[in-house]
């Protein structure tokens, strides 16, 4: 009977749609449900994870040392040629040349955050920050100089 | 099972007068990606659907020559990154074979159990697309609810939410984060609660299951023939899962159905995934409370070097079998690699089923084929 489907049709459509419309309904009034988190609002609140992969950086002490001994492991590492250690001759105390980094130059623009100059780091000289938000008006910008001005070799570190 | 096929010729069926030709694509919301379609209409009938590949063709295969073996993992999370892990994992299994690596057991299972929340998210992800192809808005932001608990596992285990890069040779990159069990366990409570929701919403629903029985129907030959895998071909009651049929790492320990469904058309491609989705939490049930103590990764050189050979693997990726061929020639980088990926057979079938039947019914099949491009191009 074509008739007798069509009606049923119509009723089964009527409460599948109802459903669906009832779930709606629960979120509509169950507020705390809700699980939007206001982006730029949130800031001050917002943690993220220790390990997320946000951009390479080189903590540096308070007497303006770091642990990079310039090995060139993480240059060889990256896939992308992302990291470039620049090399220096320093004068050791007792007269002698020593060789040490000028510049660890990094390209936030060609990291793809593979974590993979971390892992090949023997002296734990750099590590993962978790900024995020790394827009600039200029790509020069993005090239950053890892190390800090004036900054040494910390002692004991080989 | 096997049937000749003529896709050569019927690729060279020009439009006739009175057709109408249309270009969906290559910027287009429902292609999910940079797909260019060329279809030829007869009214509202599909005479052909012609693919254009290539707008997101980025070379990968010949990237990954002039990178180390370690280097080229991170590079295969770029091809179908809805299931990253899982490439990671074929290539990190390739590689291991190479270099004859015993993987530590507690490795395997934090590998299986990335594999399996990657499967979830992903096809969390294609049920929310698909329902948003039929015009269904509220089931995206349903299934993202779930899929951003995974998200923020994956975040706070391996560091980032897509792109991983967590699989190397010889076991993973990190060990597991303190929290992993307990969110993973307050993940499947979540799933468990609101799972009912989906049915409710898009599958019980009378007009969402018009739009998808019988439409794009695929017999299991043609399935076979055109060399579909994953969900695709297990809604056309063809066996193809990979981690049954030829099972790495601890899948054969495990207790899991291989999901079939016999209807072959976009409803059956829809429940396997749907029902597929249980099946993941079903493996996650069993491993996260007997996850082994132990190394998280295998002691390896700091250079690797493959021996001279030909080394493939294939694993059971969201959408289908990855397969990872690799020819070395003794060296650091390998001399060839090709990947055979799930997606570009899986959209070669969309003309033979789309064929014959109306152009609002394109959309919903190319949703149940779940394309992701940069897959099919790489």
């Amino acid at each position: 009977m074509f008739i007798v489907k069509y009606i049923k049709d119509i009723f089964g459509a009527v409460k599948s749609l109802s459903i669906g419309m009832k779930r709606t309904l629960y979120y509509f009034t169950h507020h705390k449900e809700i699980i939007t988190q206001q982006y730029p609002d949130n800031k001050d609140t917002l943690v993220l994870p220790e390990r997320f992969k946000g951009e390479v950086v080189m903590p540096h002490n308070e007497n303006n040392e770091h642990r990079c001994t310039g090995c060139q492991a993480c240059e060889l590492a990256c896939p992308n040629g992302t990291i470039k250690v620049i090399f220096k001759n320093d004068l050791t105390p007792e007269g002698k040349k020593k060789k040490a980094i000028d510049k660890l130059v990094y390209h936030l623009e060609l990291c793809t955050m593979c974590n993979l100059c971390i892992e090949a780091c023997p002296s734990d000289a750099i590590k993962m920050a978790q900024t995020f938000e790394h827009s600039v008006y200029d790509r020069s910008q993005l090239t950053k100089v890892l190390n800090n001005p004036g900054s040494k070799i910390m002692e004991g570190v080989e | 099972m096997y049937r000749q096929t003529d896709i050569i010729s019927d690729s060279r069926i020009s439009p006739q007068e009175g057709d109408l030709v249309i270009n969906v694509g290559p910027q287009h919301p429902a292609t999910h990606g940079v797909l260019h379609l060329v279809i030829t209409l007869n009214g509202e009938t599909i005479k052909k659907v012609e693919p254009h590949l290539g707008y997101i063709h980025r070379s990968i295969e010949k990237m990954c020559e002039s990178l180390t073996y370690r280097q080229f993992i991170y590079v295969t999370s770029r091809m179908d990154y809805l299931s990253a892990h899982i490439n990671n994992h074929a290539c990190a299994l390739c590689v291991e074979k190479g270099l004859q690596v015993e993987v530590p057991a507690r490795a395997q299972v934090i590998r299986v159990l990335m594999d399996e929340l990657t499967r979830i998210a992903s096809h969390e992800l294609w049920w929310g697309a698909m329902a948003m192809d039929l015009g269904a808005f509220t089931p995206f932001f349903h299934a993202f609810r779930e899929r951003e608990t995974i998200n923020d596992i994956m975040e706070e285990t391996c560091g980032a939410r897509l792109t991983m890069n967590y699989m190397v040779p010889g076991g993973v990159m990190q060990d597991l984060h303190p929290d992993f069990q307990k969110r993973v366990k307050e993940f499947i409570q979540l799933y468990k609660r609101k799972i009912h929701e989906y049915d409710e919403l898009v599958t019980d629903n009378i007009i969402f299951q018009n739009r998808m029985k019988s439409v794009g129907y695929l017999s299991p030959e043609d399935a076979i023939s055109y060399g579909c895998t994953g969900p695709t071909a297990r809604g056309s009651s063809v066996s193809s899962d990979i981690r049954k049929l030829y099972p790495y790492e601890i899948y054969d320990k495990l207790e899991f159905d291989e999901v079939l469904e016999t209807g072959g058309d976009s409803f059956a491609r829809y429940m396997i995934r749907i029902r597929e989705m249980h099946e993941s939490i079903r493996i996650i049930e069993q491993l996260i409370d007997n996850i082994p103590e132990g190394d998280f990764q295998a002691k390896t050189k700091a250079v690797l070097k493959l021996p001279k050979g030909e080394f493939y693997t294939r694993v059971e990726t969201a959408r289908g079998e990855l397969g990872v061929y690799i020819v070395s020639e003794g060296g650091t980088t390998p001399y060839r690699i090709k990947f055979r990926s799930p997606g570009f057979s899986n959209l070669s079938v969309l003309d033979h089923i789309a064929r014959g039947s109306k152009i609002g019914d394109l959309v919903a099949m190319m949703g149940t084929l779940d394309l992701v491009i940069p897959d099919i191009d790489r």
